[in-house]
């Protein structure tokens, strides 16, 4: 099949950028999205021209190295899915789609169609994780985790961090990544004891990366590839009001 | 004081507010909608219930002054959150369309601004009563006030469109504020938004069919 | 070349043990005078950096990737095996060693493989303890599943994605260790050479991935946790960024290369379906645990699978393998995927593919529990080949996965490089000629966790080298090396692009250096290997500066490494004249057509020593010595 693809082209951050319109022939419907590109990128270096810039690695959607926005839509129309992921068969001949990199303030643009996610490192690093020194576990069935509340845990483990929350969010906020985070350690008995402190460590990064506000728009949800749900941006909340007005850190009273 | 400024200082915080100030303002429209029902009742009854409100000027003051509050923050909170989210995307996508997006979610940015105005307009109207904007004001006479405001078709159905764009704004609120407020559980998470429907309609209901009645005559001026 | 392997004398259960009662320690203060360079930040690395962290060093950590949460140990999907016997199966730290062991057709060390089956234990603990959501039964003890190589029930998981739940279990312990102040991560960072004063490795040459910059680092350790380099096959199981330049380069400089033929092809993995494509997706081996392999008895049957009644199917791994039946191990399984297809009774489109069929299971438990089991392979197999695996049987075929062979080490992963470290899939050390479902998790948490603590402070306890002169000759060569051959890449200015031989170059390997091998296509393969590099450095077309991100540069560097290393991969396997393992020559089977190793001649490891550019290199040999397992013919049956 045909397809006109017009392209976010931007050599790298000082750079302004400008979208770019390339004509493809013979796109095969088993292609994956990025095969696609790929396929593109052949025929731009045989022709002199520099390829399209694009994250990916592992292209089995876990990753989460790869996204852009295709048509508006981060990851492109289809659910629970991510670029690489995406197979052409779910496009029409002669579909014209326009890509974008994800567009925020807190992911400066690295080039094309790659952007700087280290925005969701300092996060992590600010209290994404339960202090476990190595070697002092105890035996990994002395503490019993219902079922459901394992599987409620792995819910919201299973984010990949791709940054399409952010980039569909009307708001640009990166609520739905940080949700998920927080509820997957906070469903768990060993995420309680620094459970208030993350939250509080983990929000005050967030905000100060000038993600947006959430209002709910809920649009993360729905372009999530591992259609993680709000509700962990309820739990986030919950953890970090109880954290900021109720308990000074973990000793009750005290901050 | 530390941790309010703090907390306050993150759009969590921030939100918390706005749900806060919402629930007051929530609660007070539906004893202002269970007020104006009562003009359906005797029509000296409703003016009873004014006289009734403006017994203790105190009273009458501090709720007004806890409103006002209320509505100056809610606002205030909103407009920050918006400016934040404003700010956080600087270079637009040329095609954005995010899926799933909630209707009454982006309809808050305007309908907000809209229902600011349409409260000033209302107290001007129907608390102050000022002689541009209403054709025969009567302090107290509540019962004939609102008949003589609402028998002027274009005031009434000004009414009835601000009220619906409240309807919206009230029916994002309230599911928002359980997200916002973390109220979720597997259990009754799924009938938040049912909820929050059942609550506008009631209150989008209550309101409009005062203007209704009086623009169909069920509701007709009384003498004296 | 002095190889020698360290290991602790004592009986094999107490070697570890009796290691660490007599291992040198440095002292607190003492560490954190210490910089340890990691390259790579999967489950060897991540684990490596947080761990020694912990213990005080100061840690500079490197990845590929834009953040270290991706690296490639974030694919596994099936499971993670422990001696626990939490079944009451009768599993034990003895059996796990033994089946690893026989897994890898007894060609991995004794003392090492038992270390990593004794280490399993305090890795789920750790994992739990980092929050990482097992699979856990309605009773909330941890669930296991059955994997392939064995006959007990060892293996966790956290549903399809295990490595991607240890990763961040990992990660988490890494970024703690960052916000503490003892890790420093540098993330698209590529290592491009390893410097080496006084025969001692000090640190690495890296590009910074988007401006270009090139710059050294040093420290008192270099530790490579580089992952595989079945990327030399082109098409494979690996993210497309995975590479072998880090342990190459340093190959270059003088470390020893193990056993670099042994490769391991993945029985079950989304069949090729175009000259587009650009990797396979592997679907998780957990899945023989309940799909019955087969193909149809009569060859060139093109009916829908459906259609084929049971009669005229052939359920050929349970029919030759009775006792282990569709759970043999991987290579064995791949092997007689290979054969029956080459028979002619392959399906699908291209016929290179067997069906995986989950009708009887279904059947069995009902579809819900199939769904629970495996929902998110099934959608994802859906997804890529659009046709629904509930109704259909699915279609598998084997890819290049894994790679046994890598940097030889000692029994403190320390490299014949005084302070170069190898952990995880970049060393040689635990898999023989063949891994075992869930034990890579397994290996590569155990070096980085617990092993590398322990190892590196004998090491380092042995004294503090003088700083490094950051403009001393062998920095500058390093560098000058480093950048000469960004310059060389982009001056050819040929018409090819580099995808175009990296493809050409996986052709060659996967046919001839693949499932089976022979002398004949090894030699016909290192023939196409040099005439196909020289076709490289003359034509191939790099745009774009070096000053710059710069992708096709990437990739470039990486596939001009490759050229030499296929050459090694296929020299090794010429020179093995036994079939072991992922090892299969087709001059050495028995007559049913199995592997049969040469134990008189080639019970060792063949260690490789770079002897300059264009020189052959030269083989070493490593004896393998087994006191407490018999060297049986590995049966299935």
């Amino acid at each position: 099949m045909k397809l006109t693809l017009e392209i976010w082209r931007q050599k790298d951050a000082n750079d302004k950028g400008h979208f770019e319109t390339y004509e493809l022939d013979n796109v095969s419907t088993h292609m994956s999205f990025l095969e696609m590109l790929d396929v593109l990128n052949e025929d731009l270096i045989e022709k002199g021209e520099e390829p399209v810039a694009f994250d990916h690695d592992c292209r089995e959607a876990i990753c989460g190295t790869c996204g852009f926005v295709i048509n508006g839509v981060a990851h492109g129309h289809m659910k629970r899915n991510t670029v690489c992921q995406l197979h052409m068969r779910n496009f029409k001949d002669g579909d014209h789609l326009v890509l974008e990199p994800w567009r925020a303030k807190a992911f400066p643009m690295v080039r094309d169609l790659i952007v700087d996610r280290s925005a969701f490192e300092r996060i992590q690093r600010a209290g994404g994780y339960i202090s476990a020194r190595t070697g002092s576990a105890p035996d990994a069935n002395s503490i019993l985790i219902p079922k459901d509340q394992a599987e409620a845990a792995m819910d919201f483990a299973e984010c990949i961090g791709c940054g399409a929350c952010v980039a569909s969010c009307p708001n640009g906020a990166a609520m739905l990544f940080v949700g998920a985070r927080i509820a997957h350690l906070a469903f768990l008995p060993q995420g309680q004891p620094e459970r208030a402190e993350r939250a509080k460590a983990m929000v005050a990064a967030m905000e100060q990366e000038g993600f947006g506000a959430c209002t709910n728009y809920t649009s993360c949800e729905a372009t999530c590839p591992k259609g993680i749900s709000i509700v962990g941006i309820a739990k986030m909340n919950k953890d970090y009001f109880n954290a900021k007005l109720f308990s000074g850190g973990n000793l009750g009273g005290k901050d | 004081m530390d941790k309010a400024i703090g907390f306050y200082e993150s759009t969590l915080g921030k939100k918390v507010v706005m749900a806060v100030t919402g629930i007051i303002l929530f609660l007070y429209l539906v004893g202002h909608m269970l007020g104006n029902l009562q003009i359906f009742l005797d029509p000296a009854q409703i003016d009873k219930y004014a006289h009734m409100l403006h017994a203790s000027a105190a009273f009458l003051w501090s709720v007004r002054l806890v409103l006002l509050f209320c509505l100056g923050v809610h606002i205030y909170a909103a407009f920050q959150v918006w400016w934040r989210s404003r700010t956080a995307r600087p270079v637009k996508y040329k095609v954005f369309n995010p899926p799933d997006v909630d209707y009454a979610a982006k309809t808050m940015v305007w309908s907000g601004p809209i229902i600011a105005a349409f409260i000033t307009y209302h107290l001007l109207h129907l608390t102050v009563g000022l002689d541009s904007l209403h054709p025969n004001y009567e302090h107290l006479g509540a019962y004939n006030n609102v008949i003589a405001g609402f028998q002027q078709t274009p005031v009434a159905i000004a009414y009835i469109v601000a009220l619906l764009l409240l309807a919206f704004h009230l029916y994002h609120g309230l599911w928002s504020l359980f997200q916002t407020m973390g109220w979720d559980h597997p259990k009754f998470g799924p009938w938040r938004r049912p909820l929050a429907v059942l609550l506008t309609v009631v209150i989008a209901a209550g309101f409009i069919s005062v203007p209704v009645a009086v623009m169909t005559g069920v509701l007709q001026l009384v003498g004296g | 070349m002095k190889l020698e392997a360290k290991i602790p004398s004592g009986p094999l259960a107490d070697k570890w043990a009796s290691y660490k009662d007599h291992a040198a320690l440095v002292s607190p203060a003492n560490k954190r005078k210490h910089t340890i360079i990691i390259v790579g930040t999967g489950l060897a690395g991540g684990g490596a950096a947080a761990a020694l962290g912990e213990l005080g060093y100061k840690v500079k950590a490197f990845c590929y990737q834009d953040s270290a949460r991706r690296a490639h140990s974030v694919g596994a999907q099936g499971g993670i095996n422990a001696a626990k016997n939490y079944q009451n199966d009768g599993d034990t730290v003895f059996r796990l060693f033994y089946d690893t062991i026989k897994g890898g057709d007894f060609r991995s060390r004794e003392a090492n493989t038992y270390r990593l089956a004794e280490i399993s234990n305090e890795i789920i603990d750790q994992c739990v303890a980092q929050g990482v959501p097992f699979g856990r039964e309605y009773s909330g003890y941890l669930a296991n599943r059955t994997f392939g190589g064995a006959q007990v029930s060892r293996t966790f998981y956290a549903r399809g994605q295990t490595g991607q739940q240890l990763l961040l279990g990992a990660y988490n312990s890494l970024n703690a260790q960052v916000n503490a102040g003892n890790v420093d991560v540098f993330e698209r960072t590529e290592m491009l050479d390893l410097i080496v004063i006084d025969g001692v490795a000090r640190g690495i040459v890296v590009r910074d991935m988007v401006s270009g910059e090139i710059s050294s680092h040093f420290g008192d350790a270099v530790l490579l946790c580089t992952g595989g380099y079945s990327n030399v096959f082109y098409l494979s199981t690996s993210a497309k960024g995975c590479n072998g330049s880090a342990i190459w380069r340093a190959y270059k400089k003088g470390a020893a290369f193990a056993n670099p033929s042994f490769t391991q092809i993945h029985p079950t993995c989304i069949p090729h379906a175009g000259d587009y494509q650009s990797k396979l997706t592997l679907m998780s081996e957990s899945l023989r645990n309940d799909g019955r392999v087969w193909v149809p008895k009569k060859t060139g049957d093109n009916r829908p699978a459906i259609e084929i009644p049971e009669d005229e199917r052939d359920y050929y791994l349970e029919r030759i393998y009775p006792s282990f039946g569709n759970m043999v191990p991987r290579d064995v399984a791949s092997r007689n995927a290979k054969n029956v297809c080459d028979e002619g009774r392959g399906v699908g489109p291209t016929g290179r593919a067997v069906y995986l069929d989950f009708a009887s299971a279904i059947e069995r438990l009902g579809v819900d529990v199939i769904r629970d089991r495996y929902g998110n392979l099934f959608e994802m197999y859906e997804m890529i080949i659009d046709e629904d695996p509930y109704e259909n049987p699915m279609m598998i075929y084997p890819a290049p996965h894994y790679t046994m062979g890598g940097l030889w080490v000692d029994y403190d992963l320390m490299s014949n490089i005084p302070g170069l470290f190898v952990l995880g899939e970049a060393n040689f050390s635990d898999h023989g000629a063949n891994r075992l479902g869930a034990s890579a998790l397994m290996q590569g948490l155990a070096d980085g966790f617990f092993v590398i603590p322990n190892t590196l402070g004998p090491y380092i306890a042995k004294g503090k080298h003088p700083d490094v002169d950051p403009s001393c000759a062998e920095v500058k060569e390093a560098e000058k090396g480093a950048k000469d051959l960004i310059e060389k890449l982009l001056k050819v200015n040929g018409t090819k692009t580099v995808t175009h031989f990296h493809r050409e170059l996986g052709i060659t390997m996967i046919d001839k250096c693949g499932m089976a091998r022979s002398e004949e296509g090894l030699n016909e393969a290192i023939e196409k290997i040099r005439k196909l590099k020289k076709e490289f450095w003359s034509d191939v077309k790099v745009l774009g500066v070096g000053e710059s991100l710069n992708q096709e540069l990437e990739k470039a560097g990486r596939v001009a490494d490759y050229f030499d290393l296929a050459e090694l991969m296929c020299l090794d396997a010429l020179r093995r004249k036994e079939s072991c393992g992922g090892h299969f020559r087709e001059e050495y089977k028995t007559e049913e057509g199995e592997a049969r190793r040469d134990d008189e001649n080639f019970c060792h490891v063949t260690v490789w020593e770079h002897m300059g550019e264009d020189q052959a290199p030269q083989a070493h040999k490593e004896e393998l010595e087994f006191e407490y397992v018999e060297l049986t013919q590995r049966s299935y049956k």
